[in-house]
C-alpha cells in the first residue's frame, strides 16, 4: 500500500526561465544555459544564457514589432500598460518571493519593492498619452505658417537593465521608453534575471504585442558589445552596465549616431520619483510648417 | 486637381460642369509661396542704364485712365495732351499707349488723338459693377466701338462667377467679343472681389478660352486693385495658355500703382516670369493715372542728377 | 539667359560699410590676444580669390587658455548672475546686430560667398532673432519644463560650420548664454570674419571678459576644444563623419554633446501640388545659398505621371537664376565656398554622369576668377545612385520618380540620414500622413527651407541628436537633474 503523501512532501514543478523574443518564449539558439543562485547563494534555476544570434533576432523582432506599437494610439499603449499593472498586481505573491530571494532582506522590504514597480506600471501608462503635450509645441514663427513639434518614438532601443534591482529597477528604465511608442530589447540583469522573465510572461499575457519588449538572460559583457555595435538598433541605454563597459560600448554605438544614455556612477535610488528625463530621452522631436493661407 | 495643363477639351464650354471640370482641374494657387515668389521678385534693384529703359518702357505702356463721373470733355482733352506728350518740351519722352475714358466720351477722346499713335481704350459693360442685363452691356459696348475706340476693357459678371455660373461669364465674354469686332478686349476680373488666388487663375483661363485679348486685374474702383501677386498668377496663367494653346494673351494690371519703384517690380514680374515676348505696349499695359508724373520726375532725376518736384511736371 | 531687352544693370552693395582689419587675434578673456604659437593663416573671398584678412590659428595653449578665461567667468561672474541680468546682456546683443545688420551681411557675403540678397534677408534677420528670443528665456528657465531650479552645464566648446557662419555663431551662442554657460567657440576655417566682428559686438556689449571666447583655427584647433579635459560640453555642427568622431572621443565620459549633421533631403511633389509654388520651393530647396544646406532639399522625388512637366517648368525657371557676384544685389546663386568643397561637388557630379544619370544645367557665363558651379539638376536617378545617398553640399539636384505615397516614402525614408523633409499636394489629409510618417525630424510642407528661433531644428538618425530652437533648444545647455 502506498504510504499517504503530505502537503510538505509534494514535490513542486520548477519553473523553466527561458529567454522572451518576438512574444514567445524560446531557449537560446546556443542550447547554452547559466545557474541563477538566490542571496544566500543557493542555487535557484538555469537561466537562459543568451547568445549574439540571440541578440540578432530579438532586434529583428523589436524592428518588426515597431511599425504597430509606435503607429497605435496612445490610448492604446495606455490601457496595454495598465492591463500589464493589472496582470502584475494578480502576480504581486510571486514577484514579491522572487525579489526577496534575489535580493535578500525582509519580506516587506520585497513588498514594498513590488508595489512601488505596480504602481509605477500604472504611472507609465497614464503618460503615455500626455507626453506629446507636456513636450509637443505649436511654435509661433514670425511668418504666416502652422509649425509645430511633437515627439516620437526614436526606434529600437537597447537597455541594459539595472543590475541590483531586480524588479522596481527594471520597470523604472523598461516602462518610460515604451510607453512613448519604442520597442525594446532588455538585457535582464546578469546575477538577478528571474524577476524580469517573469515579468515577461506578465507581458505576454497582457495583449502588449509580441516583439515590443524582447528579453534576454546570460553574460552581460557577451552580449552588450553586439547591441551596442548593431546598425539597426537606434537608443541604447547604458543605465545597467558595469562601468568598465562604458567607454568601450559608447564608441561602437556612436558609429550610427544612436542615442546613448550614459550610466550613472552607481544605481540610483529608485523610490524616488523618476521625473519625466527617462521618458524624453529615446524620443525624437519632429517639426511640421505649413502655409497658412486661403 | 492634377498639374498637367493639357490640350482644352473642344466641348469645355458645353456646360457649367465642363467648364468647371477643367477650370478646377487647374492646379492649385499656394497663397503664400505666390506671395513670397512675388515679394521676393520686389527685391530685385534696377539701376543706371537699366533703369532709363525701364522707365520709358513703362510710360509706352500706360493706359492713361480717367473714370470719375465729374469727367467732362475738356478734362479728357486734357488728359489727351498729357498723353501725347507727358514731357514738354522733351520729344525723347514717349507716349503713352492708350487713354482709358467712359463710352460717352471716346469720340472727344478719338478726335484729339487723331494720328498720334496713343490708343482709345473704353471701358464697357455696365463698368464698374457690371450688374445690368445682357443686352444693356452689349449696347455700352457697341456705343463705344461706334465711337472710334480701339479696346474695350469689359467687366465679367463677378456674381456669375461666384455662383459657379461659369457658362454665364463664358457666353458674355463671347458675345462682347463679336460686339467689339476690331476693337481689342481686354477683360476685367476684378481680382479684389475673386478673393483668391484659385479664383484669379480660374477667372483668367475663362476669360481666355472665351477669346479675350487681354486679361486685366481691377477696374481700380474696388480694394484691393492691382498686386504684385495677383499679376503674378495672371502672368503664369497667360505663359501656360500659350504653352497649351499657341495664342497669346496680353496682361494688364490696374489700380493701386503709384510709384516708379510700383512700376520697376512689375516690369521685373513680366521679365522673369513670361519673358521678352511681354515686354512690350502691345502685351503688357499698366492702367495708372497719378504713376506717370512720378516716373516723369525719375526720368528728370536720372536726366539731371538731382530731385525733381512738382512743379516739374505737368497735371493733366 | 538674361532677358536681352532688360538686362538689370549692376547693383552693387557697397563695401564701404565693412572695415576688415589686415590681420586678427584670437579673442579670449574680453580681449584680442596673440596666439601663442604665432600661427596664422589667410581667409578669401571665394568669388575672387582676393585675400581679406589674416587669421590666427589657435594652438594647445591657446585654447587652454580660453578654456581656462570661460571656466574663470563661469565660476565667477556669469555662473552667479541672474537670468533677468544675463538676459539683459543677450538684448544688448541682439539690437546691436540689428544696427550693424548691413555691415555684417556685406562682410558675410565677401567672406563665404553668398548672395548679399541672402545674408541681408535671411541670415541677418535670424541671427538677431536668435539672440532676441533666447534672451526671453533667461530668465523664465524655471518654467521650461526642465525642473524647478535648472543649472546649467559650465563650459560648452562649440564647433560650427562655414554655410551660415554668423547663423550657426547665433544658434549655439546664445542658448548657450541663456541658460548661464560660458562658450569657447571656433568657427570654419574659411569663414572667420564675422564671428571676430561678433567679439567686437561682444565688447560693445559689456558682457563680461570670458563668456565668449572665439579661437579661430582649422580641424586641429577643433580636434583639441572638443577634447579638452576642462569643458563640460560639445555642440557641434558639420559633417556625419566628424560627429561620428567626436561622439568616440567623448564616450565614456561626462561631457554632454548634441551633434547637427549631414542630410539628403527628399523634396516630394504629387500630381495635385500648386505647381508654380512647388517649382519655387525646388528651386529654393536646393539652389538657396548654393546648396550649401545641411537640410537642403537633395533629392527630388517626383510623382511619376507629372515628371516631364515638372521638370520642364524647372529647368524654364532655372534658366532665370542669376550666378555671379555675390555682392551684386540682383545675384541669385553665388560662389561655392572653397576650392576643397567645388572639388567634391565635381567630384560627385562625375560620379553621376558615370553612373548613368543625365546632367543639365542652364546655359550659365562662370566668372574666371573664383569657385564656380552652375546650378545643375540630375535626372532618371534611383536610390542606387550615389548621388542619391551621399551628401554633395553643392547646387546639384538629384531627381527621383515614385508612383504612390507609400513608396514617396519608403523611398524618402530608406537613407541613413533623417533631417528634412519637403512634401508638396494640395490635400490636406495627405499633407499630414505624409508628414506623419517621414522620418526627419523638420518636414516642410508645401512650403521649403523656412527657419525660426522658435521652432526646433535638427535630424533623426544619423543627421544627428539634439534639436536647436525653441524651448525644446534649452535642453542640451542645462544640467540634468535629480
Amino acid at each position: 500500500m502506498r504510504a499517504k503523501k503530505t502537503e510538505d512532501d509534494r514535490i513542486g514543478v520548477r519553473k523553466t526561465y527561458k529567454l522572451y523574443i518576438g512574444g514567445a518564449f524560446p531557449r537560446s539558439e546556443s542550447g547554452r544555459s547559466y545557474p541563477v543562485t538566490n542571496h544566500d547563494g543557493d542555487f535557484a534555476a538555469n537561466a537562459a544564457l543568451a547568445s549574439r544570434k540571440d541578440a540578432r533576432d530579438a532586434v529583428v523582432a523589436a524592428r518588426a514589432a515597431f511599425g504597430g506599437w509606435s503607429r497605435a494610439t496612445a490610448y492604446n499603449r495606455g490601457q496595454v500598460l495598465y492591463r500589464v499593472a493589472e496582470v502584475m498586481e494578480g502576480r504581486r505573491d510571486q514577484f514579491v518571493t522572487e525579489v526577496r530571494d534575489a535580493e535578500g532582506g525582509k519580506f516587506d522590504v520585497a513588498a514594498a519593492a513590488v508595489d512601488a514597480a505596480i504602481d509605477r506600471v500604472v504611472w507609465y501608462a497614464g503618460w503615455a498619452d500626455k507626453v506629446a503635450q507636456v513636450v509637443g509645441a505649436a511654435n509661433p514663427v514670425a511668418g504666416p505658417f502652422f509649425d509645430f513639434s511633437v515627439p516620437e518614438p526614436t526606434g529600437v532601443v537597447a537597455i541594459a537593465a539595472p543590475a541590483t534591482s531586480s524588479l522596481l529597477g527594471l520597470v523604472s528604465v523598461l516602462l518610460p521608453v515604451i510607453a512613448t511608442g519604442n520597442t525594446t530589447v532588455v538585457l535582464a540583469s546578469e546575477l538577478r534575471p528571474l524577476a524580469a522573465i517573469t515579468l515577461t510572461e506578465v507581458l505576454a499575457t497582457s495583449d502588449l504585442p509580441g516583439g515590443v519588449v524582447n528579453m534576454l538572460t546570460g553574460r552581460v559583457a557577451e552580449v552588450a558589445p553586439w547591441l551596442a555595435s548593431h546598425a539597426d538598433v537606434n537608443g541604447l541605454d547604458l543605465t545597467g552596465i558595469p562601468l568598465a563597459l562604458w567607454r568601450d560600448l559608447e564608441i561602437a554605438a556612436a558609429d550610427n549616431l544612436k542615442r546613448v544614455r550614459r550610466p550613472d556612477d552607481v544605481e540610483p535610488d529608485w523610490s524616488r520619483d523618476p521625473g519625466t528625463d527617462r521618458l524624453t530621452t529615446f524620443l525624437e522631436t519632429k517639426t511640421v510648417w505649413h502655409p497658412l493661407g486661403v | 486637381m492634377t498639374l498637367t495643363t493639357s490640350a482644352i477639351p473642344t466641348d469645355v464650354a458645353s456646360s457649367d460642369s465642363a467648364l468647371r471640370r477643367f477650370l478646377h482641374g487647374l492646379p492649385g494657387v499656394d497663397q503664400v509661396g505666390a506671395e513670397a515668389r512675388a515679394a521676393a521678385l520686389s527685391t530685385r534693384s534696377i539701376k543706371t542704364e537699366a533703369k532709363r529703359w525701364a522707365i520709358d518702357m513703362t510710360i509706352s505702356m500706360i493706359d492713361l485712365t480717367t473714370l470719375e463721373g465729374q469727367d467732362t470733355h475738356g478734362k479728357v482733352r486734357a488728359l489727351c495732351a498729357k498723353g501725347i506728350r507727358p514731357e514738354p518740351g522733351d520729344t525723347s519722352c514717349p507716349s503713352v499707349a492708350a487713354i482709358c475714358v467712359y463710352p460717352d466720351l471716346v469720340s472727344t477722346a478719338k478726335e484729339y488723338l487723331g494720328d498720334s499713335g496713343v490708343k482709345v481704350a473704353s471701358v464697357a459693360t455696365s463698368f464698374p459693377s457690371g450688374r445690368a442685363a445682357l443686352t444693356v452691356k452689349l449696347a455700352d459696348v457697341r456705343d463705344a466701338v461706334a465711337n472710334g475706340a480701339d479696346e474695350i476693357d469689359m467687366v465679367i459678371d463677378r456674381g456669375a462667377f461666384l455662383e459657379g455660373h461659369y457658362l454665364d461669364v463664358y457666353d458674355e465674354i463671347v458675345q462682347v467679343k463679336a460686339a467689339c469686332k476690331d476693337a481689342h478686349l481686354k477683360v476685367i476680373l476684378e481680382t479684389g472681389e475673386l478673393a483668391t488666388y484659385d479664383n484669379v487663375k480660374r477667372a483668367a483661363w475663362l476669360a481666355m478660352i472665351a477669346g479675350g485679348d487681354f486679361i486685366k486685374t481691377s477696374t481700380g474702383k474696388v480694394s484691393p486693385a492691382a498686386t504684385l501677386p495677383v499679376t503674378l498668377v495672371m502672368l503664369q496663367a497667360v505663359r501656360d495658355f500659350r504653352d497649351t494653346t499657341g495664342r497669346q494673351v496680353g496682361v494688364k494690371p490696374a489700380g493701386g500703382i503709384r510709384t516708379t519703384k510700383d512700376a520697376m517690380r512689375y516690369l521685373v514680374l513680366v521679365s522673369e516670369t513670361v519673358g521678352d515676348d511681354w515686354l512690350n505696349p502691345d502685351w503688357f499695359r499698366l492702367g495708372a493715372s497719378s504713376l506717370l508724373n512720378d516716373l516723369l520726375l525719375q526720368r528728370q532725376k536720372m536726366a539731371t542728377g538731382h530731385y525733381s518736384g512738382p512743379d516739374y511736371v505737368t497735371i493733366d | 539667359m538674361t532677358s536681352k531687352l532688360f538686362p538689370y544693370s549692376p547693383a552693387p552693395e557697397s563695401r564701404a560699410i565693412v572695415n576688415i582689419a589686415s590681420s586678427y587675434g584670437l579673442f579670449i578673456g574680453g580681449e584680442f590676444v596673440e596666439p601663442d604659437d604665432g600661427e596664422t593663416f589667410k581667409t578669401i573671398n571665394p568669388a575672387s580669390e582676393e585675400v581679406l584678412a589674416e587669421v590666427s590659428e589657435a594652438g594647445p595653449r591657446d585654447i587652454d587658455r580660453a578654456v581656462a578665461a570661460a571656466r574663470k567667468a563661469f565660476d565667477g561672474v556669469w555662473g552667479s548672475m541672474s537670468g533677468k541680468e544675463r538676459a539683459k546682456y543677450l538684448f544688448r546683443i541682439a539690437r546691436i546686430i540689428h544696427e550693424r545688420s548691413r555691415e555684417l551681411a556685406v562682410l558675410e557675403s565677401l567672406d563665404n560667398g553668398k548672395p548679399i540678397k541672402e545674408s541681408r534677408d535671411v541670415d541677418l534677420p535670424l541671427v538677431a532673432a536668435h539672440f532676441f528670443y533666447y534672451a526671453g528665456w533667461a530668465d523664465k528657465l524655471e518654467h521650461a519644463g526642465f525642473g524647478a531650479n535648472p543649472k546649467p552645464i559650465g563650459v560648452a566648446a562649440q564647433v560650427i560650420p562655414w554655410n551660415f557662419p554668423l547663423m550657426m555663431l547665433a544658434w549655439k551662442i546664445a542658448p548657450a548664454l541663456a541658460c548661464g554657460n560660458t562658450v569657447v567657440l571656433k568657427p570654419a576655417e574659411t569663414t572667420p570674419l564675422t564671428a571676430l566682428v561678433f567679439a567686437e559686438i561682444c565688447q560693445q556689449a559689456g558682457l563680461p571678459a570670458g563668456v565668449v571666447n572665439i579661437v579661430t583655427g582649422a580641424g586641429d584647433t577643433g580636434k583639441m576644444l572638443v577634447g579638452h579635459d576642462g569643458i563640460d560640453k560639445v555642440a557641434f555642427t558639420g559633417s556625419t563623419e566628424v560627429g561620428r568622431a567626436i561622439a568616440k572621443t567623448l564616450a565614456g565620459t561626462r561631457k554632454r554633446l548634441s551633434l547637427e549633421l549631414g542630410g539628403k533631403a527628399a523634396n516630394i511633389v504629387f500630381d495635385d501640388a500648386p505647381i508654380d509654388e512647388a517649382v519655387e520651393g525646388i528651386v529654393g530647396g536646393i539652389f538657396f545659398n548654393q546648396g550649401h544646406v545641411c537640410c537642403a532639399g537633395s533629392r527630388l522625388l517626383v510623382q511619376e505621371s507629372v515628371a516631364d512637366e515638372v521638370l520642364d517648368r524647372l529647368r524654364r525657371r532655372m534658366s532665370t537664376l542669376r550666378l555671379g557676384d555675390p555682392l551684386d544685389k540682383n545675384t541669385d546663386v553665388g560662389a561655392i565656398n572653397s576650392y576643397e568643397q567645388l572639388a567634391r561637388i565635381r567630384e560627385l557630379s562625375d560620379i553621376g554622369e558615370a553612373e548613368g544619370a543625365e546632367r543639365w544645367s542652364p546655359a550659365c557665363e562662370l566668372p574666371d576668377r573664383g569657385f564656380w558651379f552652375p546650378p545643375t539638376i540630375f535626372t532618371g536617378v534611383t536610390q542606387a545612385h550615389r548621388i542619391a545617398r551621399e551628401e554633395i553640399f553643392g547646387p546639384v539636384l538629384s531627381v527621383l520618380t515614385f508612383r504612390t505615397p507609400d513608396e514617396a516614402i519608403e523611398k524618402a525614408n530608406n537613407t541613413p540620414y533623417g533631417l528634412s523633409a519637403g512634401v508638396w499636394t494640395d490635400k490636406g489629409s495627405r499633407i499630414l500622413w505624409m508628414a506623419d510618417r517621414l522620418r526627419a525630424g523638420v518636414v516642410w510642407a508645401n512650403t521649403f527651407n523656412k527657419f525660426d528661433p522658435s521652432s526646433p531644428f535638427g535630424g533623426y538618425k544619423e543627421s544627428g541628436y539634439g534639436r536647436e530652437g525653441g524651448r525644446h533648444g534649452l535642453e542640451a545647455y542645462l544640467a540634468k537633474g535629480k
